[in-house]
C-alpha cells in the first residue's frame, strides 16, 4: 500500500482557480455583450464575431503548431482576444479586413513575443490599431443600431471581396428608413458638433458605435461581476474611470457647450469597454497594486486628452497601448515595500 | 457555559439543511470568498479582526481531528532517535550498543550552546548507532532504541526543580538539560531564545497559538487539555526574559481553546489572550508580531530587537510540565490527518516512533498518495515512512493521490495576474522572483527583490493559477545564492 508515495516540495496545497478557468470567466463575461451586440446590429455583428474568433483561434493553432509546443488554444485566451476584436469594430466591417486583424492580433501581437504571458500589449488593440491604419475608411463606417432589418439582411460591407474597397453604405442607409441618422457616433457628434447625445442613450446602449461599445450598463455588469468573480483586478477599471472623468471635469466646468461632461465621458465611444476588458488585461498591465492604479489613471487621462484635443474621435485604443508600453517601467517604479523594511529598499539597475 | 457555545461550528458536516444551503451558495459566490479563495477583501471589513496584510484561506480539514481529545500511542518495537533532530550542532551519544537504558534516562549530550541533549523515550535495550533515514534526505546517525515491551515504562529520572528558588542562569541550563526545542516545527534549541542578543529588551512575551497550517490540531489540543502547563511555562519565560506582558495568539477557529485560557489566567498577572483571524501563514513569528502588536521585525533582525520572544505553545507547555519536575523530552503530540488517513486524531508520541508505526496505528487509506512531515503547507514530502517522529514533527498529513493534483496539473506561463503579490504575506513580488529565476538571475533576485526575506510559507505557489512552484524556485536560487557566497 505504500509502495507508491511520491515525494513532493511544499506547498502541498493548492487554490483549484487556475489561468483556463480565468481565461473562461472572461469568456462568459463577453457572453452578454456579444449577445447584445447582435441585437443591436443583427447579423453582420453575428458574423463579425464569429469571424474574428475563428481568425484568432487558427493563428494561435498555427502558431502554437509552428512553435512545436503543445497546442495553445486550449487556453482560451485566443478566444478572449478574438471576442474584444470583434466588439471593438464597426458592425458592418468587412470581414476579410477583421480576420486580417485578428491575425495581426495573434501573430504579431502575441504569438511572436512568445505567446501567452509574454506579450507586452493588449494583442486585441495591436489588431485593432493595424486595420485602423490600413483600412481608415472602413474602421469609421457607422451603420445605425436596431435597423429594422438587421436580422434579415447584411449591412452590404460585411461580405466586401477581399482586397477590394467596401462600397459606400450611404445609400442602403437612406434605404433602410431609420430618422434622424446622421452618420455620426455620439462621440463624433459631440466632437465636430458639440451635440451632446442624452445621458441614458449611451449609458444603455441606444446609439450607434462599435459592436460591443455602446451599453455602459451592460458592460459594467458583467465587468463587476468579472471582478467579484476575482478574475480581474478591480482597480484597473476603477482608476481608467476615475482618470477620464476628473481630466474631462475642469474643461466640463470651464466651457459646457464646448466639452463633454464627465458622464458622458464615461459612457461614450469605447471607453467603458476598454476600461473593463482591455486595459485590465492580465499580462499586459503592472502586477503591483499602486502600478495598477498609476497605469489606470494613466490610460483614462490620456484618452480624454486624446478625445479633446486630438485628431481623432476616439483615443481610448492608443491611451491603452502607450500604457501597455509604460507597464514594466511602472511596475518597476513600484515595487512593494517588503515587510520590516527598514529604508527603502529599491532595485538598483 | 454550555459546551456548544465555545466549540467551533462543525464544518461540512452533513444532515441538517443549513450546511445544504452553504454548499448551494458556495457556488454563486465569488472565488475569492470561497474557502480555498483568495479574501481580496470588501466582505471582509466590516469584520475588524487582529490580524496581518495578505495571506491566504486554505480549506483547514481541522475539523476532523480538532476535537479529537491526546491519546497515548503504545510504544512501537524500536524507536529511531537521529542525533541532528534540532537546529544547531547534533548531540553526542552518551551510550554504548548493548546498554540498558531507563524512560528518560539522557542518552546523548549536547555539543555547545546551540545544541541540546537527547532522552531514552523508552526503557528498553540500545540497539544500535548507526545510519538512518531522514525526511530530508541524507541518512545521518541515529540510536536505535529496542523497547522492552513488558517494562511499566516508568520514567525513573526524575531529579526535580524547585523553579522558583532557581537563578535565570539555572532555568536557562534546566531547559537546555531537558532537551527542549521549538515544537511548532522549527527544532530550534528553546534556551538559546531565551538569551537574547545584548542590543535586546525584551518587554513581550508572544505565545503562539495560531497554528494557521491546515489539518493540524496539535497546538489547539494542548492548549485545551494541558492549559496549567502553559499557564506556568508562560510564567516562568516571563520571569526569565523580564518581560512586562504575555500575550497568547490563537486564530478564531479555536475560541474554545481562548475561552479556556482565559477562564484559568491568574488575575495578579499581565497575561492575556487574544483571538486573531484565521489565516494562513499566521503563525510565522513575524505575522503574529504585525497582527498582535501592529510591529514589524526590521529586516535581518530578530523578534527581540521589537522587544518580542514568540514560543510556540506546546514548548511552553513542556517546559511548563518537564522543568518542576527535572524531566527531559520523551514525547510530543502530533497530529495524524489528512484524506488519506482511516482515523484521523491526535497522539502523545514517543519521540523516535517510526512514521510506519503511527501510520499503521491509524489506518491508511489505498488511495494514498503522499506522506508529509509537519503541515501541507510547509511540511516535508517523505520518500521513505520508515522516517521516524522527531522533536520538532508537529503533524503527519497523507495526502490521496488525486487526479486533479497540482503535479499533473500544465504549468502555465505567468500572466501577470497579481495574485501571489496579494498572498505574500511579507509583500514581495512573487511573479517578477520567479521570471528572474527562469531567467536564473539568482543575485538579482537577491539584491533587487528581497529574495532572502522569503520563508517558503508557499503562499504565492498556493493561488498562482499558472501553477508555476514560486516556493520551489526561491529555494532553489536561495542554495545557490548561499553556494556563490561560501
Amino acid at each position: 500500500m505504500v509502495k507508491g508515495i511520491e515525494i513532493r516540495t511544499s506547498p502541498h496545497l493548492k487554490r483549484a482557480l487556475n489561468v483556463q478557468q480565468i481565461m473562461r470567466s472572461v469568456v462568459y463575461a463577453m457572453l452578454p455583450i456579444c449577445a447584445f451586440a447582435i441585437w443591436q446590429f443583427g447579423l453582420s455583428a453575428a458574423l463579425l464575431l464569429a469571424t474574428t474568433t475563428g481568425a484568432a483561434v487558427a493563428t494561435e493553432a498555427w502558431f502554437s503548431r509552428l512553435r512545436g509546443a503543445g497546442n495553445t488554444v486550449a487556453d482560451w485566451s485566443a478566444v478572449i482576444t478574438g471576442i474584444l476584436l470583434g466588439l471593438t469594430l464597426p458592425p458592418g466591417f468587412p470581414l476579410w479586413m477583421a480576420a486580417v486583424a485578428a491575425f495581426v492580433g495573434i501573430g504579431l501581437g502575441k504569438a511572436l513575443f512568445g505567446g501567452l504571458g509574454y506579450n507586452v500589449m493588449n494583442p486585441a488593440l495591436i489588431g485593432r490599431a493595424f486595420v485602423q491604419a490600413a483600412f481608415p475608411v472602413a474602421i469609421t463606417t457607422w451603420t445605425p443600431a436596431f435597423a429594422p432589418s438587421r436580422f434579415v439582411e447584411l449591412i452590404p460591407t460585411t461580405l466586401t471581396a477581399p482586397f477590394m474597397r467596401p462600397e459606400s453604405v450611404t445609400d442602403w442607409i437612406a434605404g433602410l428608413g431609420v430618422d434622424s441618422w446622421t452618420g455620426a457616433t455620439p462621440l463624433a457628434m459631440q466632437k465636430f458638433q458639440h451635440i451632446e447625445t442624452p445621458a441614458w442613450d449611451t449609458f444603455a446602449g441606444l446609439v450607434s458605435g462599435s459592436a460591443g461599445e455602446t451599453s455602459a450598463l451592460l458592460i459594467l455588469v458583467c465587468g463587476l461581476w468579472l471582478a467579484w468573480r476575482g478574475c480581474l483586478d478591480w482597480r484597473i477599471p476603477a482608476s481608467v474611470l476615475a482618470g477620464a472623468a476628473l481630466t474631462a471635469l475642469p474643461f466640463w466646468l470651464v466651457d459646457p457647450g464646448l466639452y463633454p461632461s464627465p458622464w458622458f465621458v464615461l459612457c461614450s465611444g469605447g471607453l467603458m469597454l476598454a476600461a473593463w476588458f482591455m486595459a485590465s488585461d492580465m499580462v499586459a498591465s503592472p502586477v503591483t497594486p499602486w502600478g495598477a492604479i498609476i497605469y489606470g489613471v494613466f490610460i483614462g487621462a490620456l484618452t480624454v486628452i486624446i478625445r479633446l484635443f486630438g485628431g481623432l474621435v476616439e483615443g481610448v485604443m492608443y491611451a491603452i497601448l502607450l500604457g501597455n508600453a509604460a507597464g514594466p517601467l511602472i511596475s518597476a517604479w513600484t515595487q512593494p515595500r517588503v515587510y520590516g523594511a527598514v529604508k527603502k529598499a529599491r532595485a538598483k539597475s | 457555559m454550555s459546551n456548544g457555545t465555545s466549540q467551533d461550528p462543525p464544518k461540512g458536516a452533513g444532515g441538517t439543511w443549513r450546511p445544504m444551503i452553504a454548499r448551494m451558495l458556495a457556488g454563486l459566490r465569488p472565488a475569492s470568498a470561497r474557502p480555498g479563495g483568495h479574501g481580496s477583501g470588501l466582505l471582509r471589513i466590516f469584520r475588524k479582526r487582529k490580524t496581518f496584510p495578505h495571506g491566504i484561506y486554505p480549506v483547514e480539514h481541522k475539523e476532523w481531528t480538532a476535537d479529537k481529545p491526546i491519546r497515548r500511542l503504545p510504544f512501537a518495537p524500536v524507536l529511531v532517535l537521529p542525533l541532528a533532530q534540532h537546529r544547531g550542532a547534533p548531540s553526542q551519544p552518551l551510550v554504548q550498543v548493548g546498554q540498558e537504558v531507563v524512560r528518560g534516562e539522557p542518552i546523548a549530550r549536547a555539543a555547545g550552546f546551540v545544541s541540546v541533549p537527547m532522552h531514552a523515550p523508552a526503557t528498553g535495550v540500545i540497539q544500535a548507532i548507526d545510519l538512518a533515514p531522514t525526511p530530508e534526505g541524507p541518512k545521518t546517525m541515529a540510536i536505535y532504541l529496542k523497547v522492552y515491551q513488558a517494562d511499566p515504562q516508568q520514567v525513573l529520572f526524575d531529579t526535580g526543580h524547585d523553579i522558583d528558588s532557581m537563578t535565570n542562569e539555572e532555568v536557562v541550563a534546566a531547559v537546555q538539560e531537558a532537551g527542549l526545542v521549538g515544537l511548532g516545527g522549527a527544532a530550534f534549541p528553546s534556551h538559546v531564545k531565551l538569551m537574547p542578543p545584548k542590543d535586546a529588551v525584551i518587554d513581550t512575551v508572544i505565545v503562539n497559538g495560531c497554528e494557521c497550517e491546515p489539518y493540524l490540531t496539535c497546538d489547539h489540543r494542548v492548549m485545551l487539555e494541558q492549559t496549567d502547563a502553559l499557564l506556568r511555562g508562560i510564567r516562568l519565560i516571563m520571569r526569565i526574559t523580564g518581560a512586562k506582558r504575555a500575550i497568547i495568539g490563537v486564530e478564531d477557529n479555536k475560541l474554545n481553546a481562548v475561552d479556556q485560557i482565559r477562564a484559568k489566567l491568574p488575575a495578579n498577572l499581565p497575561i492575556t489572550a487574544e483571538a486573531v483571524e484565521s489565516k494562513y501563514p499566521q503563525g510565522a513569528e513575524k505575522m503574529l508580531i504585525k497582527s498582535l502588536l501592529g510591529k514589524e521585525v526590521p529586516v535581518g533582525g530578530l523578534p527581540a530587537h521589537v522587544g518580542v520572544a514568540v514560543f510556540n505553545v506546546g514548548t511552553l507547555a513542556q517546559i511548563g510540565d518537564l522543568l518542576p519536575k527535572g524531566r527531559g523530552l520523551i514525547e510530543r503530540v502530533v497530529t495524524v490527518s489528512g484524506p488519506a488517513v482511516a482515523n484521523p486524531g491526535n497522539f502523545m508520541v514517543p519521540i523516535g516512533t517510526p512514521v510506519r508505526f503511527l501510520l499503521n496505528h491509524v489506518g491508511i487509506k489505498p488511495t494514498l498518495g503522499q506522506v508529509i512531515l509537519g503541515g501541507a503547507m510547509m511540511g516535508m514530502s517523505v520518500s521513505s515512512i520508515d522516517v521516524p517522529v522527531t522533536k520538532g514533527v508537529s503533524g503527519i498529513v497523507a495526502l490521496e493521490r488525486d487526479e486533479d493534483d497540482p503535479a499533473r496539473r500544465q504549468v502555465y506561463p505567468c500572466i501577470k495576474c497579481g495574485e501571489c503579490l496579494k498572498a505574500c504575506p511579507i509583500n514581495l513580488n512573487p511573479s517578477m522572483l520567479g521570471e528572474l529565476a527562469q531567467a536564473r538571475e539568482y543575485g538579482l533576485m537577491a539584491q533587487g527583490y528581497n529574495l532572502d526575506q522569503c520563508f517558503e510559507c508557499g503562499s504565492c505557489a498556493y493561488v498562482c493559477p499558472s501553477n508555476i512552484p514560486l516556493t520551489q524556485y526561491f529555494r532553489i536560487a536561495k542554495s545557490i545564492n548561499r553556494e556563490r557566497k561560501n
